[in-house]
């Protein structure tokens, strides 16, 4: 159980930390409700507002709604870059860190614990988009095991940008700074593939700015199974970029909390 | 008839008349300094900290690029009878650059009011709505530059105006009658609740006026809920009317610019409320 006298093993640590990372969350609802309700506000107005682009010709769904469900899974990601970047430098500003740095509290650990609390945001919010769509009248094309792919999918991204936010968290120290990266990430987004498919977007320069922007490429594995079924291509490539920055965005959390301790 | 006592014929002279005049005179000149001191901050503070200025004239500079080059295909829609969709994204862009703008500075208030400097402010100022004219003429201030901006990048990168120079002075004329209405509206609700934490009180309601007005299609392409909405949103009859101008096809002007201006009118009562409010709360 233990890894060293008195230090307690390192899946102990984490349940701890995730333990308050859910409690802190679930305590707050202004982390749990502008996440839920702001993407369902903006998929009323687009699925409205934009369902006569259903009309362009090779456009691959008759209903606008179900096109556009993908966007407020991956808004709601976007989130949680915000809620982990911010707890974590909230911590750093309240001298939370720095008494935990004083234990024999592990990194991983303690980096797995935040991102717990984004995962719970991240189900809520999956399945209040996933019960919104389905209720308004969109279908899952790939099914009942759609769903849960869809899940998965979307709990992956949800944790990749959470791991930006701690990184952003970490490295600044400030959750102004964090807050900051927010309207950078929107652009992201907007700068996707999000409103219309990759080939029936016109203009040049934007088809060649979603096309290098990874976030198409997760809004694109998420859509394929609301719209189209089981593409292989498009949930390879979801998963992979999103496993992909998870990867790059927790070594760089990582270092920062190295560097973090070493000055703590 | 009565003759007139000793101090109405004292006030009636030509010396207390010239009195009067100077004490009118001065109390004008006073305003004035307060709301150009006040104004003057805010525009130094933008201009020496990015992180202030940045947003409002990157936001609108993106929903431009991201509007116009990500949806370009659908101006070519059946029944999208619009000249151009760089246009048509254009003038909504414009009208909600106007319209944040005058929250933006809702910001300055707030924060203004979170470090007691306009409690000081207030104590300083013989007549406090100067304050508030203050941080109104920094908002059109930085609405105009913001505007700079965004039209010379959208002519760059290649918007066609059809609209004349008149119908352009009327289109900048609406959208500076909107960012008043906006900034009222913001210095109202600032001056009640009178803290940054209050920010989304501003946002939201602006956000919702905005967002369900035909933004992406004309109207008569909306289908849904939002068609409905549409219909009865104010912000509809200020867009279609700017979209008319940029056409060189003016429509439902007047009905626009009654729309804006008599939303701002309210608004000043709204924030000249607000402001007793908050000499009360002191």
């Amino acid at each position: 159980m233990t890894a060293a006298a008195g230090t307690p093993a390192l899946r102990t640590q984490a349940r701890y930390l995730a333990w308050r990372s859910v409690i802190r969350t679930i305590r707050q609802p202004i982390v749990i409700v502008p996440p839920l309700v702001f993407p369902l506000f903006l998929l009323a107005i687009n699925a409205s507002g934009l369902s006569a682009a259903t009309n362009i010709p090779d456009f691959p769904t008759s209903s606008y709604l179900a096109f556009a469900l993908a966007f407020p899974f991956m808004q709601g990601s976007i989130f949680a870059t915000n809620t982990a970047g911010t707890n974590i430098a909230e911590d750093i500003g309240n001298g939370f860190f720095n008494r935990l740095a004083l234990t024999p509290m592990s990194g991983p650990s303690l980096l797995v614990g935040q991102l717990t609390g984004v995962l719970l945001i991240g189900t809520l919010q999956a399945a209040a988009f996933l019960a919104a769509g389905l209720a308004a009248g969109a279908s899952l094309e790939s099914g009942v095991l759609g769903a849960l792919v869809l899940f998965a999918l979307s709990l992956s991204i949800a944790a990749a940008f959470g791991a930006i936010g701690l990184f952003a968290g970490l490295r600044t120290g400030s959750s102004e700074a964090v807050q900051g990266l927010f309207p950078l990430m929107f652009i992201l987004l907007f700068l996707s593939s999000a409103s219309l498919p990759r080939d029936l977007i016109s203009s040049d320069w934007f088809r060649t700015v979603a096309t290098i922007n990874p976030v198409s490429y997760l809004i694109e594995g998420l859509r394929s199974l609301i719209i189209m079924g089981w593409d292989a291509e498009a949930l390879a490539l979801g998963f992979g970029v999103a496993a992909a920055i998870f990867v790059v965005a927790l070594w760089a959390a990582t270092r920062a909390l190295r560097d973090r301790l070493v000055r703590t | 008839m009565r003759e007139p006592g000793r101090r109405a014929r004292e006030e009636a002279s030509p010396g207390a008349r010239r009195e009067r005049a100077r004490l009118v005179s001065n109390r004008r000149s006073r305003y004035w300094s307060v709301a150009r001191t006040v104004a003057w901050r805010n525009l130094h503070l933008a201009m020496r900290s990015p992180a202030l200025l940045l947003p409002s004239l990157v936001f609108p500079l993106f929903f431009y690029m991201a509007f116009a080059g990500g949806l370009s295909t659908v101006g070519g829609l059946p029944g999208f009878d619009y000249y151009n969709y760089d246009a048509f994204q254009f003038v909504f862009v414009l009208l909600q650059s106007a319209a944040f703008g005058g929250v933006f500075i809702g910001f300055s208030i707030g924060a203004d009011f979170d470090s007691g400097f306009t409690r000081r402010l207030m104590l300083a100022a013989r007549d406090r709505s100067a304050v508030i004219a203050g941080y109104g003429i920094a908002a059109v201030v930085r609405a105009v530059l913001v505007w700079v901006v965004v039209f010379g990048i959208a002519l760059a990168t290649g918007m066609e105006v059809a609209g004349s120079g008149i119908d352009l002075v009327g289109l900048v004329g609406l959208a500076l009658v909107v960012n008043v209405a906006a900034f009222f509206f913001a210095a109202g609700v600032m001056t009640r609740l009178r803290t940054l934490q209050a920010a989304p009180a501003m946002q939201l309601p602006l956000f919702m006026i905005l967002m369900t007005a035909p933004i992406y299609v004309p109207r008569n392409l909306l289908e849904g809920w939002i068609s409905s909405v549409a219909k009865v949103n104010p912000f509809t009859a200020i867009v279609e009317a700017g979209r008319s101008l940029m056409a060189g096809d003016p429509f439902h002007v007047l009905l626009a610019f009654a729309a804006a201006a008599s939303g701002a009118a309210l608004l000043v009562i709204f924030s000249w409320r607000g402001l007793r409010k908050a000499e009360a709360a002191g």
